[in-house]
C-alpha cells in the first residue's frame, strides 16, 4: 500500500491467500457536486456498498462540497437518503455509523477562497481525527466547465499534493469534452494540476463484469480466438439501445447527442476490447497499448453520407405506452437537431480485421434497453443441402449480452426435427445464473474502489480520448452541415437510414 | 417431483425432464455441490445451498443417510426453478444402500465439472477418506455447528487435513483476517506478540490464533470471553497496541497507535454468505493447510 515504506512486507498478506480482499489503505474523498443525479444515485450509494462489503479502510471519510448552507449533518442526511434508496446491499446501522462519522460538510462557490481554505483545513484534521494518512481523491461530479475553477483551486490551496508518501487523485465522468479540441482543453487544465496517473476517468461501462468477461472470454479460452479473424468473421455490430427518452437531462442532451453521449466512450471502448490483440499481460499499461493500437487503426468509411445514419425520435408507442417526441421534451428547442440515434461503421485497419465493418448504434426510445456485441461469421463455404432446405438458415452468431440478461448467445444452423433434411437458426444461451447482476458488485463500487487503490487498468487514458474525437469528429462535422436528423418513431428500432446503412453492403441489423 | 422407490438413472432422466419443462435445455451450471446432512438439518442446508446457487449455479444433490438395517430404498425430490440458479435433488437413502451411498450419487454427477461436498452438521472422521467425500475435489466440513465433540471437532478436521478440505469456521475468518491484515498496511510495524479473545469453545479463534502464529512467528495467547464468537484480537508493537475489539457480533471498535479510535461494521455472516466465499475457488487452500498444521502443533506443545 502506499504508505508502507517499500521495504516493508505485511507478514499477514500472502500471494498465495486470495480470500483477503483488496481493502483500500487510509484514505478519504472530497465529493464535488453533492446534489446532482450522478453522486446520489452512483457515487454515494456504491461508496456505502463497499463500506457494507468491509473494503474500506478504517477511518475513510467523505467530504461534501456545494453552494449550500449546509452543516455536517445536513449533508449527512443526503448521503442517508441516497443510501437507502439506492444502495445494492441492505441497510445496516453498524455500517452507516462507521461511514458517518467520516462525513464533513464544506459550503463555498467554486471561485471562494475562503471555502477551500476551509476545505484545506478539513482535509488535514481528517488526517489527524481520523487517521486518513494525507491520502485523498477529488471526485468531480460536476459540469466540464467547472473543473478548471476547481482545479485551479486545488493547486492554489495546496490541496493538489499531499506530500511525501501520500496520494492526491481527481476523477472525473464523461463528457471527456465534445470533440477532440476541447477534449484536448479539458485535459489540459487537469493535467497542468494532476500527473497522468493520478486522473481517473470514469467510463463505467468497463466497471462491468459482462465487459471484463469479454477478455476473459477472448483470452482464456481456445476455441473462440482461431475464428475472432476476417477469415470467419462477417461483421460485427454492437448496440446499445435505451428504451427510456431524455427525461429530465434536457440540459445535458440538447447539443450533445447520442454519438458524443454513447459512442465515443462505451461503443467504441468495447469495439476496443472485442478487436483488440492479446496483450502481453493485463496491467494498465499493456491494456492501454492495445487498446490504442485497435483506436488508431479505426478508420471511417469515405462515404460518410451512406455509411452512418442519424434520427431524432418522434412521438409514438414504445412498450404500451404513448410517449412524446424529442421536440416535444420539456427544455428542447422545437428547432432542436441533436440526434438521438447514431450509427456509424468503422473499419479496423489491421490484418485481423481488414475488410470487417464495425456497426455501431446507439439511440433513446428504441424497442428495449439493450447493449450487447454480436459477431456475426460468413456463411460456410460449401453448404452440402438443396438450396431449398438451407433457406431458414442465416450466418452463425455469436452474442455477448452485456446488459441485461447478461450472458452469452450462440447461434447456429440445426436440423428441424421430423423433417428429411430442413435446416433453421437455433439459439444457444448461456446465462450467468443471475450472479453477475445480485452478488457482485456495481460498476461504480468496482471503480471507485479502484480509484481508491491506485489500480488503474479499467480507467480509459487521455489518447484513447484523443483517439476516439478523432474517429468520430468528421462523422459529427458531416452531420453538422445537414440540417434535421431523420425522425424515427419512439419504440421502433431506429430511423430508415440505418437500415438502408445495412441493406448497401447486403446486411441486416439483428433484433437484439 | 417427487420419486419413491426410485434408481440414480430415473433420477437423471428427471432431471432432464425438468429442465425442458422449465423451457431452458442448456444451463450454465458450474458444478456439483452434494450435502450430506441428517433429515432434522436438510431444509436448512438446502436454503443456504439455494441462496449461493444465485452465485454459484449448481446441481445440489441433498443426500439424507437413514437406517442401513433392512431392505434398500431410494426415494427422491428432483426440482429445478422457482428460486434455483440450478437443479436439485434431495435423496433419501434407507437399507442396505446407505452402505453404497456413493453408487446413488456417482451417475449424477454432472460432467467435467468440479464436485464440492458439504456436511453442514455431522462430518465425517476424515472426510477425503469417506466414500462420498472421495468423489469431491472440495470438502466442507463446519466445526462450528457441529453436534458432537464440539471442543475437539477443529483439531480433529485439522489432524485430518488432506487437500481439498476445508471448514466454514475458516471462512468466518476472513473479514477479520482482512482487517488485521489492512491494519499491518497501515501500520507497517513489528508486531512483538499478540492475542485473540473469543468464546471458550470457537473453532474460528483457534484457527485464527494458528494463522496469527504462522504469519507474525510471535506467541499468540488465546483468552476466554462470553463471546459472541471472537470478542477481540490485539497485536502489539513497539508504538503500542493495535487492538480489534467486538462486543456485539456487529460493529467492531479500531484502535491503533497514534490514531484516533474508529469503528468498522464486522459482522458475522450467515452460512449461505460463507457457502458462496467458500465455493468460490475449488483448489487448495494453501494458507488453510499451513494454519490447520500450525494448530496441530500448538495443540502438541499445550498437551505435552
Amino acid at each position: 500500500m502506499s504508505t508502507a515504506p517499500s521495504t516493508h512486507v505485511n507478514p499477514l498478506r500472502d500471494p498465495q491467500d486470495r480470500r483477503l480482499p483488496r481493502i483500500a489503505g487510509p484514505c478519504g474523498m472530497v465529493l464535488f457536486g453533492v446534489t446532482g443525479d450522478l453522486s446520489r444515485k452512483k457515487v454515494m450509494p456504491a461508496i456505502y456498498d463497499l463500506a457494507n462489503r468491509g473494503m474500506l479502510p478504517p477511518g475513510f471519510s467523505l467530504v461534501g462540497f456545494a453552494r449550500r448552507d449546509w452543516e455536517d449533518q445536513d449533508f449527512a442526511q443526503i448521503v442517508h437518503d441516497s443510501v437507502k434508496e439506492h444502495a445494492r446491499t441492505p441497510f445496516r446501522e453498524e455500517v452507516w455509523k462507521q461511514l458517518s462519522e467520516g462525513f464533513r460538510f464544506v459550503s463555498g462557490d467554486f471561485d471562494d477562497d475562503l471555502a477551500f481554505a476551509q476545505l484545506r483545513r478539513t482535509v488535514q484534521e481528517l488526517d489527524e481525527l481520523r487517521g486518513t494518512g494525507g491520502n485523498m481523491a477529488f471526485y468531480l461530479a460536476i459540469p466540464p466547465a467547472f473543473f478548471g475553477a476547481v482545479v485551479g483551486q486545488l493547486e492554489e490551496h495546496g490541496l493538489a499534493d499531499g506530500g511525501e508518501d501520500t496520494w492526491r487523485r481527481v476523477v472525473v465522468e464523461k463528457p471527456f469534452g465534445h470533440d477532440l479540441k476541447s477534449a484536448r482543453e479539458l485535459n489540459d487544465v487537469l493535467a497542468g494540476v494532476f500527473e497522468q496517473d493520478e486522473i481517473f476517468r470514469i467510463d463505467h461501462y468497463l466497471g462491468k463484469e459482462t465487459v471484463q468477461n469479454i477478455l476473459a472470454m477472448r483470452f482464456a479460452n481456445n476455441m473462440f480466438e482461431p475464428i475472432w479473424n476476417a477469415n470467419y468473421v462477417d461483421h460485427v455490430q454492437i448496440t446499445m439501445a435505451e428504451d427510456i427518452g431524455i427525461g429530465g437531462r434536457a440540459g445535458y442532451y440538447d447539443g450533445i447527442g447520442a454519438a458524443r453521449d454513447v459512442i465515443q466512450n462505451h461503443l467504441l471502448q468495447l469495439m476496443a476490447l472485442v478487436a483488440m490483440e492479446e496483450p502481453i499481460s493485463f496491467d494498465a499499461e499493456s491494456l492501454r497499448a492495445e487498446k490504442q493500437k485497435v483506436l488508431a487503426s479505426a478508420e471511417l468509411p469515405a462515404r460518410l453520407d451512406k455509411t452512418t445514419a442519424r434520427g431524432q425520435y418522434a412521438s409514438g408507442w414504445q412498450g404500451g405506452e404513448k410517449v412524446i417526441g424529442f421536440r416535444d421534451e420539456e427544455g428542447i428547442k422545437k428547432t432542436s437537431t441533436t440526434e438521438t440515434f447514431a450509427a456509424i461503421t468503422v473499419n479496423v485497419e489491421t490484418r485481423r480485421w481488414s475488410g470487417v465493418p464495425f456497426y455501431l448504434r446507439t439511440g433513446k426510445r428504441l424497442g428495449r434497453r439493450v447493449t450487447e456485441v454480436a459477431v456475426v461469421f460468413k456463411r460456410a463455404p460449401h453448404l452440402p443441402f438443396h438450396a431449398t432446405s438451407t433457406e431458414e438458415l442465416t450466418q452463425n452468431a455469436l452474442v455477448i449480452r452485456v446488459q441485461p440478461d447478461e450472458g452469452m448467445t450462440m447461434r447456429f444452423g440445426s436440423k428441424v426435427p421430423g423433417t428429411a433434411m430442413e435446416i433453421r437458426d437455433v439459439n444457444m444461451d448461456f446465462a450467468y445464473g443471475g450472479s453477475f447482476t445480485e452478488a457482485s458488485a456495481e460498476a461504480y463500487e468496482r471503480l471507485i474502489l479502484d480509484v481508491l487503490l491506485g489500480d488503474p487498468p479499467l480507467f480509459p487514458q487521455h489518447e484513447e480520448v484523443e483517439l476516439s474525437w478523432r474517429l468520430l469528429d468528421p462523422v459529427i462535422d458531416h452531420w453538422e452541415r445537414k440540417g434535421d436528423p431523420e425522425p424515427y418513431e419512439a419504440g421502433t428500432w431506429g430511423p430508415a437510414s440505418a437500415d438502408a446503412m445495412l441493406a448497401r453492403d447486403g446486411r441486416v441489423w439483428r433484433r437484439p | 417431483m417427487e420419486l419413491t422407490d426410485t434408481t440414480a438413472s430415473r433420477i437423471a432422466a428427471e432431471f432432464v425432464r425438468s429442465r425442458v419443462r422449465a423451457g431452458s435445455p442448456a444451463m450454465g451450471m458450474v458444478m456439483t455441490l452434494i450435502i450430506v446432512t441428517p433429515e432434522d438439518d436438510a431444509h436448512e442446508a438446502m436454503e443456504a445451498a439455494r441462496r449461493a446457487s444465485r452465485e454459484h449455479p449448481s446441481r445440489v444433490l441433498g443426500v439424507i443417510l437413514g437406517d442401513a438395517r433392512g431392505a434398500s430404498q431410494v426415494n427422491a425430490q428432483v426440482g429445478s426453478g422457482a428460486g434455483w440458479g440450478g437443479e436439485t435433488a434431495l435423496i433419501r437413502l434407507k437399507g442396505e444402500v446407505v452402505r453404497h451411498a456413493e453408487s446413488v450419487v456417482l451417475p449424477l454427477l454432472l460432467p467435467d465439472s468440479p464436485v464440492a461436498i458439504w456436511w453442514p452438521t455431522a462430518p465425517p472422521a476424515d472426510p477425503a477418506a469417506d466414500p462420498l467425500g472421495a468423489l469431491a475435489k472440495r470438502r466442507i466440513t463446519d466445526s462450528t455447528s457441529v453436534t458432537r465433540s464440539r471442543s475437539t471437532a477443529m483439531l480433529t478436521q485439522c489432524q485430518v487435513y488432506a487437500p481439498g478440505n476445508t471448514d466454514l469456521s475458516w471462512t468466518r475468518l476472513t473479514p477479520w483476517r482482512a482487517l488485521l491484515a489492512a491494519a499491518l498496511d497501515q501500520h507497517p510495524l513489528k508486531v512483538t506478540g499478540a492475542s485473540v479473545t473469543a468464546e471458550r469453545i470457537s473453532p474460528s479463534a483457534d484457527l485464527l490464533v494458528a494463522w496469527l502464529a504462522n504469519g507474525l512467528k510471535v506467541k499468540v495467547a488465546r483468552n476466554n470471553s462470553s463471546g459472541p464468537g471472537i470478542t477481540e484480537v490485539t497485536m502489539d508493537t513497539k508504538q503500542g497496541p493495535i487492538t480489534i475489539s467486538r462486543a456485539d457480533g456487529r460493529l467492531a471498535s479500531f484502535s491503533s497507535p497514534h490514531r484516533p479510535d474508529r469503528p468498522v461494521a464486522l459482522k458475522r455472516r450467515e452460512v449461505p454468505e460463507l457457502l458462496s466465499e467458500e465455493l468460490r475457488r475449488l483448489d487448495e487452500d494453501d494458507i488453510y493447510a499451513a494454519t490447520a498444521q500450525r494448530l496441530v502443533r500448538l495443540n502438541k506443545k499445550a498437551g505435552s
